[in-house]
């Protein structure tokens, strides 16, 4: 089955296309939020490469966040409404579980750290399990601190990668190095999520039946509005 | 450049502010499908429309509301020969999400795709119903956002010839409805109330009156609120039937100004206020009264939809082609600029 892979969940916006075997096209920028303006000629553009028309695609992969919201929202968009008029199924996939397939290290444990900006990060941890990343913690999203802590907690060696752990690695290093085995960063060019590593995960789920219908496809966000956050504020004051 | 004509069917989209909306039209004005999903209520408790939250709830109802444009269309998404969808004015992360499944649904049908002004589609709106007028048309659009007085000169052909100077007409029926306590939007809320009151109760201002062709509304508001507040007791109902006429005299009073100023031949309403039923009724019986045509949209067309999209892109599509794949959101877009 040929899988659509299209990422816009962080500064970075790719596709790419897998087709059972290996991935036959992919294209990626840096978009400097302009990811709807991007997305659309890139998805053109890796499909002639391929010499594939989007009518030939049997599922479409799509990186649900967390990261920036409008950019996971022009995402998602996009896969939805060419999933509805193809008529094919969606996997979803998280931009940590993407950042943790990415990289290669002999750590035990994989911290994927996302940006959240306003000081704090989206993270979830992974262990490396018969060859494969298993995720031990659900996302969440807190200061670099909490994060450490959860880091902490499990005591392993671990390989921290995404924007979240390069814009705070120096806290990141004063905190996890004097007390876990070893700690490592991964290389900056596994960074941010690709369409390219996202297409892989959606090949295995798809193999497995691991996708859903295009209308129950949502975004992971993790943080609510500011209006509803300050309107809790207010009521429980 | 693509053959557009009576038979050509566009899928239009919409998402600027708090409406997700899709409908399928062909021929720039037979209307096969209009569907509309509102989040007034998502927004309600804040008293106003917050961004954020209007996004999120656009991603959401994107798929089921285009998904239920093409089965009410009675026609498949194999008929629909391009898509257009609002780039502009509006907020930049709501408009994304149409932008977005507007370009994508193009590039999977192999079909142009159309970026739209939202105000030149709510000046198509009246033309839904009755598309062959005569030109200059002045259009009036009344709406939460926006107050202008368009000379339409022809398809695509605009120039303002007035405009408010401070709160549109639609901003001052939400800010004193959420004064006299009546709820978000408040456009509908001041109309029903007015209904019951007496518009000679209170003599409210009429900013700028006889001064040129721009507008003023937020003097009005003021005076409302002194008002109250001097007069506790007085009653809701009096007070929305005196605000109410202020604001369709003056309204009423610059558009046969503009129409005589451009030599018009038709005048148009358009937008959420051309909703309300004092200002339909004054807007009729001066227009009758100097001979001019009223093209007067369904009170449905007045607010946000995508079948005004649809045919202002049929229009778009046929005078200046399709968009780029690669254009994107234009939230600060005024009339008078072009998408292409």
């Amino acid at each position: 089955m040929i899988i659509l892979g299209i990422d816009t969940a962080t500064d970075a916006v790719s596709v790419a296309l897998h087709d059972g075997e290996s991935v036959l096209a992919s294209s990626e920028i840096r978009s400097d939020r302009q990811h709807a303006e991007a997305l659309t000629p890139m998805i053109d553009f890796v499909c002639k490469q391929a010499a594939i028309e989007l009518w030939d695609v049997g599922g479409i992969a799509v990186d649900i966040g967390p990261g920036l919201f409008t950019g996971m929202r022009v995402g998602i968009a996009s896969a939805q409404a060419i999933a509805q008029v193809i008529d094919v199924p969606i996997i979803p996939v998280t931009s940590l579980d993407i950042l943790s397939a990415a990289v290669h290290s002999n750590c035990e444990v994989i911290a994927s750290i996302v940006d959240a900006r306003r000081g704090e990060v989206y993270w979830s941890l992974y262990r490396l399990i018969d060859g494969k990343r298993k995720q031990v913690s659900a996302p969440q999203i807190g200061s670099p601190e909490l994060c450490a802590v959860d880091v902490l907690d499990r005591g392993q060696s671990t390989m921290l990668v995404g924007t979240g752990a390069i814009k705070h690695e120096t806290e990141f290093r004063e905190r996890l190095i004097p007390v876990l085995p070893l700690v490592e960063f991964a290389d900056d060019k596994h960074s941010m999520p690709l369409a390219s590593t996202l297409v892989e995960i959606a090949h295995e789920r798809a193999l497995r039946g691991d996708w859903v219908q295009v209308d129950e496809v949502s975004p992971m966000y993790l943080r609510a509005p500011d209006a509803e956050i300050n309107w809790s504020t207010r009521s429980s004051q | 450049m693509i053959h557009v004509d009576e038979a050509t069917v566009v899928l239009g989209i919409e998402s600027s502010c708090d409406e997700t909306a899709a409908a399928v039209v062909m021929g720039g004005n037979d209307v096969l499908s209009s569907v509309i999903a509102t989040q007034i209520e998502q927004h309600a408790r804040f008293g106003g429309v917050v961004p954020e939250i209007a996004s999120r709830a656009h991603v959401e109802a994107m798929t089921p509301v285009i998904r239920k444009a093409i089965s009410d269309s009675g026609v498949g998404f194999e008929r629909i020969d391009a898509v257009a969808a609002t780039v502009g004015p509006g907020l930049v992360g709501a408009l994304l999400v149409g932008v977005a499944a507007a370009k994508s649904i193009a590039l999977a049908l192999n079909k142009p795709f159309v970026g739209v002004n939202h105000l030149e589609a709510h000046l198509y709106a009246a033309l839904l119903d009755d598309p062959d007028v005569e030109f200059p048309m002045l259009v009036v659009l009344v709406s939460g956002g926006n107050t202008l007085l368009v000379n339409m000169e022809s398809h695509g052909k605009y120039s303002i010839v007035g405009q408010t100077i401070d709160d549109a007409a639609g901003e001052a029926f939400d800010k004193v409805a959420r004064y006299l306590g009546l709820g978000h939007p408040g456009g509908p809320a001041i109309d029903r109330e007015a209904k019951l009151g007496n518009a000679q109760a209170i003599e409210f201002p009429r900013a700028m009156l006889h001064e040129g062709f721009d507008l003023s509304f937020s003097g009005l508001k003021t005076a409302v609120v002194n008002y109250v507040r001097k007069h506790p007791d007085v009653s809701t109902q009096d007070v929305a039937a005196s605000f109410q006429t202020a604001v369709v005299d003056v309204v009423v009073a610059k558009a046969i100004k503009a129409a005589q100023h451009i030599g018009a031949k038709t005048v148009a309403l358009g937008g959420g206020v051309a909703a309300n039923s004092l200002l339909r009724e004054h807007m009729t019986s001066s227009c009758a009264q100097h001979g001019w045509r009223l093209v007067l949209p369904s009170r449905a067309m007045c607010t946000d939809n995508a079948a005004m999209i649809a045919s202002a892109g049929w229009y778009r599509l046929l005078q200046d082609g399709p968009s780029d794949l690669g254009m994107g959101a234009m939230p600060n877009l005024k009339l008078t600029d072009r998408t292409n």
